[in-house]
């Protein structure tokens, strides 16, 4: 410092030292200013980054499926003979084919190289006659033979790591002996079979070409000696009609028999008891005089696809109607593929999302999945019919063969398909569900597990919490902004005003573990007192206000005007005790005491001990001074001369209030509501603590909710990485920061225009 | 009459029952604010005074009489049919009944620390001599008299000679056990660093195929020094074990239950019923030092909340470091370099609804963007040994503090900016007409003087960041964290560590803790504490900001 000045004295800008010094001066404030520049904008681009993270995130979810050409070639084996079945390993590095001579034929799904030929244990002369599907996650198939007997097998791939290099051995077993079962004595071709298999019970339906319909259980027996299990076998013939059967399904429970004929009836069986399984009901289900022609079950064997003779699809499952009878109803409809003479020819389901493939004879493969009601790729594979598909355990391979026996492997890329505006927005009839509803409900222990994504129940229980806190909130703080700003005397003002703002910065952990802990007990013991307080309160202040006017003016003058609020905390606090300690008296008096038995008995409202009430006081609490603080603010800013134009017209100082200042202020009061609702609308850790997080829809102030804020902060931590799941949840929070920037916006304009006019006036 | 009539009237005309009513919500308001910090206060600080032990004759609901001893915690008044359709048999009562929560302790006994019990059940109250309250590493308290002390199985002192000899002994096993959790904590903690280090060194080598012998041999040598030493602690330990499983005490619980507490589970014996009020202030005291300075025991119910302080006084330093250049920074950018008009009005008011937007949506942001996205990235640049276990892509105390910084930078920024503009335009104009440079201006000149603003602001922020739990839940908080992010192992402060949070430990404990009605009392103590520390943060705020409105007024 000092020798710069001496310096300047000696040689104003001329000296060589000083111009050095210069230069190097401004060469720093040309680095300060971009040094700040830089560091300002990319604070600002991390801000927005938040945005852009969220979306990026949020974006996968609404595209639909890619699918991409890897190999063509022709059927592994030999070629002549016909096609029974293709299947993929989870890996989708070995591809299986069955073919009709009885082969079951592994190959290289990359280039179509056999690996490994096995030849099925079926004897001589007997022929393969159809082919059935038991659970799809076990590899698990049956063969019906033309001697009136079936083979039971699996296709297993053994994973091993010699070298650390994954290697996957193929293998057939056949878990119930390399022999075929007999089913039915008689030596007639079984033309369709269904089975389901488990350890206590495998259950056979089939049609023979004679046209009967057998349905055959084996019951696994403990053996008294030895471990491997004796089956007794229950053979019943069922009635049906003789038009030709197109397919026959059964679920995974061994319950429910489904027979589909090719004159569109579908007719139910009820199998629980093997040994006399009941026939339930017959309906048509051409879907508008449409001909079925092809049928398969979704993944948990619910529903059921059924391809039609134009291309058309329908999804159709049972639901309980009104006198609890199971009822099979079309649930929804898929027409992308529909075009006239373009019978679906397969169907392909994926094996834990309730996601499908068609393939259809115009050669075009369409991706489907139920419940978001989606239609993700319609492609052209090849211009003949594609007779077979087949999709990998992942989802993300394609098999399909075409007519002229080529076949073609197809990767698919299709992460998100439960995922539409409907799944998430609109009402979705779910399986096993009366009708279609709201619901929420992202994990569960199985794995066929249908995911219940809406966000509608969520964002109702948001708007439900904040409405209640805002029903506290609101008129407390406006009310308090009001006589704070206007009436109360400064000198109070300069207490009460930091100590309501301190109340701001209260963690909201706090005001949660109190309302859980404290206050839902206490309330739930006291429910009538609280409701007593609601009414006692205003009555409480009014009678305390006329008694004081009519108190002598010596007395009155002992407390100067805006001090009235010091005057009535002590009966704040009275009538708060009061109701609470007379409560039960009132609950013996008016509900034989018990209020909440009483509601539950005569108004059939329940009653969750963490419910609305609790969010609403403790949520209305923590908005309080957000509101008070902004409105506080707006009334105070109001320019004086207005109100003393008001006050020396005649005006009361209430008339002034109201007419004038409050009109004034309105915008500012505004903003200061739109800010307190998007506090409420985000808060977490009080509606976390303070409910019982159930995702219910319901008005009723006696039940819980659940709130975006609070399902992101129970959920997040246990959503896999970039799963559907994980997404929505970024979703939620997408919505929750996209509906408080909104509202804070909205609100910030208001008040810079308010902050305009304030200064006009 | 008529006359009273128009008064009534011009009473309600004039509006001054509504202005009562304003007055009423600003009444309501404050009993709110003060009742809860009331409400806190007495709860929390009632938690650490010990109150007399009381042993009650008592007629159970199905008529058998036992006798219960313990501290009385809390009465409600009951109605008499609610008890009654309970199964009381309560003839001759009308009106409420007292019901008492008593805190019987001895949960090896009974199962359950707390029980209930009703004023007409009792048939008599005592508070007997004697009643020792010992309180241990499991188990939680016991309440009952103490009979024997024993040394290695023999017994050495009975009935009133206990008292005497029970001091040095318990002093004694207390050496012992700081002791052993010394070697346990500390030097075996850092041998099994040590031993992770060489694990991760050995790996790393691997991966970059320059593992040959020499370094195998080097490695080896070294792991073999390491596991000495461990045998030699392991054996000193086993030792100091021995020792301090040398005595024990023969207590009798109130209903005549004979157990035997080993001396090494006990934390502290005290007797209540003969203590005088200067014995128990100290006794407050050392509970209140306990409760600040020790870990927690028994599934966090009870112990202290250090770890918790801990974590979240680092937290909040690690976060203050991280949001003060930058929240600085953008707040000069705004005011005082960027062109005024759309897009900063724009830019101030995207900053300003940041402070709105909810901070759970900021623990999603850090979870997706910081520990997966960033913290992913970080371990397979620079840390594949360690994996498949991430080191930094998973939620830690570095993480953490980022989101929170990202949190706070409106309040930073917002503060700063507006002391930016209380600054007179005619002090920056003099001092640029002197012929200062801007960046002369703003570093002698503008940032002294609105430095009150910024560490106004820079409070503000450690306050709200000191009590927000939302997003921590997903970035980086714990229930128990095994070892602190700061220790005596090199590179001391391990930024990739999980952490405790006092914020986070009031909704564990008091919401996910098996026990809630034992350990409902320390968590109003937390609560009393967090508050008091946001509170003070706060105040200091206002101050600050209250006298640079003063003094910028003078100008």
């Amino acid at each position: 410092m000092n020798s710069s000045g001496d310096n300047q004295t000696a040689g104003l800008f001329t000296s060589k030292a000083s111009a050095n010094h210069r230069r190097r001066r401004m060469v720093k404030d040309t680095l300060t200013r971009y040094a700040v520049a830089f560091g300002g904008i990319s604070v600002i681009i991390a801000i927005i980054l938040i945005f852009f993270y969220l979306l990026f995130v949020v974006l996968p979810l609404f595209q639909s499926a890619d699918v991409e050409k890897r190999a063509s070639y022709s059927a592994p084996g030999t070629a002549q003979d016909e096609t029974l079945y293709l299947a993929m390993e989870e890996q989708a590095e070995i591809g299986l084919r069955f073919t009709t001579s009885g082969k079951a034929i592994f190959f290289e799904l990359a280039n179509g190289e056999v690996i490994l030929v096995e030849s099925l244990p079926i004897p001589e002369g007997v022929s393969i006659t159809s082919f059935a599907k038991g659970q799809m996650d076990q590899g698990i198939i049956a063969l019906g033979l033309s001697n009136g007997q079936a083979l039971v097998l699996r296709h297993i791939y053994r994973v091993t790591y010699p070298n650390d290099k994954r290697q996957i051995t193929p293998q057939i077993k056949y878990p119930l002996g390399d022999a075929p079962i007999e089913i039915i004595s008689d030596e007639v071709a079984l033309t369709q079979i269904a089975f389901q298999s488990n350890e206590e019970q495998t259950t056979f339906a089939v049609a023979t070409e004679d046209g009967r319909l057998m349905l055959s259980a084996f019951i696994a027996e403990e053996s008294m000696f030895d471990d491997t299990p004796e089956f007794e076998q229950f053979t019943t013939e069922l009635e049906l009609s003789d038009s030709p059967i197109l397919k026959l399904l059964m679920d995974q429970e061994h319950q429910n028999l489904y027979v589909v004929e090719q004159n569109n009836t579908l007719t139910y069986f009820d199998i629980s008891d093997a040994e006399s399984p009941e026939k339930f009901y017959q309906l048509n289900i051409s879907d508008d005089g449409r001909n079925v022609s092809s049928v398969e079950f979704l993944t948990g064997t619910i529903s059921l696809i059924m391809g039609y003779e134009d291309g058309h699809l329908a999804q159709w499952f049972p639901v309980r109607d009104a006198t609890d009878q199971r009822v099979m109803m079309r649930i929804r409809g898929f027409d992308h593929q529909q075009a006239s003479g373009n019978p679906i020819t397969s169907i392909a389901s994926e094996f834990d999302r309730k996601g499908f493939l068609v393939a259809d004879s115009q050669g075009r493969v369409g991706i489907y999945h139920s419940t978001a009601e989606r239609n993700l790729a319609v492609t052209e594979l090849s211009a003949n019919p594609i007779k077979h598909l087949a999709i990998a355990p992942r989802a993300n391979w394609m098999l399909a063969e075409e007519e002229n026996g080529q076949l073609q492997l197809w990767h698919i890329h299709n992460d998100h398909p439960e995922i539409s505006w409907k799944s998430l927005w609109g009402k979705v009839w779910y399986e096993s569900y009366p009708e279609p509803d709201y619901i929420w409900q992202s994990s569960s222990a199985s794995n066929d597990h249908e995911p219940k994504l809406s966000l509608v129940p969520l964002s109702f229980g948001t708007l439900k919490a904040a409405f209640y806190a805002m029903l506290l909130a609101a008129p407390l703080a406006i009310l308090g902004a009001i006589f704070t700003a206007y009436f109360m005397a400064p000198k109070m003002r300069n207490v009460v005003k930091p100590s309501i703002e301190i109340m701001e910065a209260l963690p909201t952990v706090i005001l949660g573990f109190l309302a859980g802990l404290w206050l839902a007990p206490l309330i739930e013991t006291h429910l009538p007192g609280a409701f007593s307080l609601l009414l006692l309160m205003p009555i409480g202040i009014l009678l305390c206000a006329w008694g004081w006017c009519q108190l002598p003016r010596s007395v009155r003058h002992v407390i100067p005007e805006g001090w009235e609020a010091m005057l009535l905390i002590p009966l704040v606090i009275f009538v708060g005790w009061g109701s609470m300690a007379m409560s039960p008296a009132l609950e013996l008096m008016l509900f034989d005491g018990n209020m909440r038995y009483w509601m539950s008995e005569e108004m059939g409202v329940g009653f969750d001990q963490r419910n609305s009430i609790i969010v609403g006081l403790a949520m209305g609490f923590a908005v309080i001074p957000t509101i008070f603080s902004i409105a506080e603010d707006a009334i105070y800013g109001v320019p004086r001369h207005l109100s003393q134009g008001s006050l020396a017209l005649g005006a009361t100082p209430w008339q002034t209030m109201i007419f004038v200042v409050l009109l004034t202020a309105s915008p500012g009061i505004f903003s200061a509501l739109m800010i307190g609702m998007g506090r409420a609308v985000g808060e977490t850790m009080i509606v976390l603590m303070a409910t019982g997080n159930t995702a219910v829809m319901d008005f009723s102030i006696f039940e819980g909710m659940r709130t975006l804020s609070a399902n992101i902060s129970v959920e997040m931590p246990e959503a896999e990485v970039d799963s559907t799941h994980y997404r929505v949840l970024f979703l939620a929070a997408l919505v929750l920061f996209m509906f408080t920037f909104f509202f804070n916006t909205i609100a910030e304009i208001v008040r810079q225009r308010l902050r305009v006019k304030y200064s006009t006036l | 009459m008529s006359v009273n009539n128009n008064a009534k009237i011009g009473w309600f005309r004039s509006g001054t029952p509504w202005v009562w009513m304003s007055a009423g919500a600003v009444s309501i308001s404050l009993v709110m604010v003060f009742g809860l910090l009331i409400l806190i206060a007495a709860r929390g600080l009632g938690y650490f005074w010990p109150s007399d032990v009381i042993a009650m004759d008592y007629i159970e609901r199905d008529g058998t009489e036992i006798r219960v001893m313990g501290e009385q915690r809390e009465t409600a008044f009951v109605p008499l049919e609610r008890l009654l359709e309970a199964g009381f048999k309560l003839e001759g009562h009308q009106g409420d009944v007292a019901r008492h929560l008593l805190k019987i302790g001895n949960r090896d006994l009974y199962g359950i620390d707390f029980r209930s019990v009703i004023e007409p059940g009792i048939t008599s109250r005592t508070i007997p001599d004697r009643v020792i309250v010992i309180e241990r590493h499991e188990w939680g308290n016991f309440y009952g008299f103490l009979d024997e002390v024993k040394e290695a199985g023999k017994v050495v002192a009975v009935r009133d000679a206990t008292h005497a000899a029970l001091t040095p002994r318990l002093e004694r096993t207390q050496r012992l056990h700081d002791e052993i959790k010394h070697i346990e904590k500390i030097e075996i903690g850092a041998i099994n660093y040590q031993l992770e280090r060489l694990r991760l060194k050995q790996r790393k080598l691997e991966l970059n195929n320059e593992f040959d012998a020499q370094h195998e041999q080097a490695i080896a040598a070294e792991r073999a020094e390491e596991e000495k030493r461990y045998q030699v602690l392991q054996k000193k330990l086993m030792d100091l074990y021995e020792q301090m499983n040398r005595d024990s005490l023969s207590v009798v619980s109130i209903e005549g239950r004979q157990v035997e507490v080993n001396l090494a589970k006990v934390v502290r014996v005290f007797y209540p019923n003969e203590m005088g009020n200067g014995d128990k202030l100290q006794h407050y005291f050392m509970k209140v030092w306990e409760f600040l300075s020790d870990e927690p025991r028994e599934a966090n119910t009870e112990g202290g909340i250090f770890p918790a302080i801990f974590g979240t006084v680092l937290m909040v330093i690690l976060m203050a470091i991280l949001v003060t250049p930058f929240g600085v920074v953008a707040a000069i950018y705004l005011r005082e370099y960027a062109k005024q008009g759309l897009v900063t009005r724009v830019i101030r008011i995207a900053v300003n609804n940041l402070a709105g937007v909810p901070s759970v949506v900021y623990g999603v942001f850090g979870l997706g963007f910081f520990v997966y996205f960033l913290g992913g990235n970080i371990d397979a640049l620079f840390f594949p040994e360690a994996g498949p276990a991430p080191t930094f892509g998973t939620p830690g105390i570095l993480w953490s503090s980022l989101t929170l910084a990202i949190l706070t930078l409106p309040v930073v920024i917002v503060a700063t900016e507006e002391g930016l503009s209380r600054i007179p335009l005619a002090i920056r104009e003099g001092s640029l007409a002197l012929g200062a440079t801007k960046a002369e201006t703003l570093w002698r000149i503008v940032i002294p003087m609105a430095s009150p603003a910024l560490m106004t602001g820079l409070i503000l922020a450690v306050a709200r960041a000191a009590g927000e739990v939302a997003p921590l839940m997903l970035v980086g908080v714990v229930k128990l964290a095994p070892s602190m992010p700061l220790d005596g192992n090199f590179p001391f402060l391990h930024l990739d560590r999980k952490f405790m949070h006092l914020g986070f430990h009031i909704y564990d404990v008091g919401f996910q803790s098996p026990n809630v009605e034992a350990a409902r009392p320390l968590v109003y103590a937390t609560a009393l504490l967090l508050v008091l520390v946001i509170i003070i943060l706060n105040l200091a705020a206002i101050y600050i900001r209250n006298r640079l409105r003063a003094k910028y007024q003078s100008i």
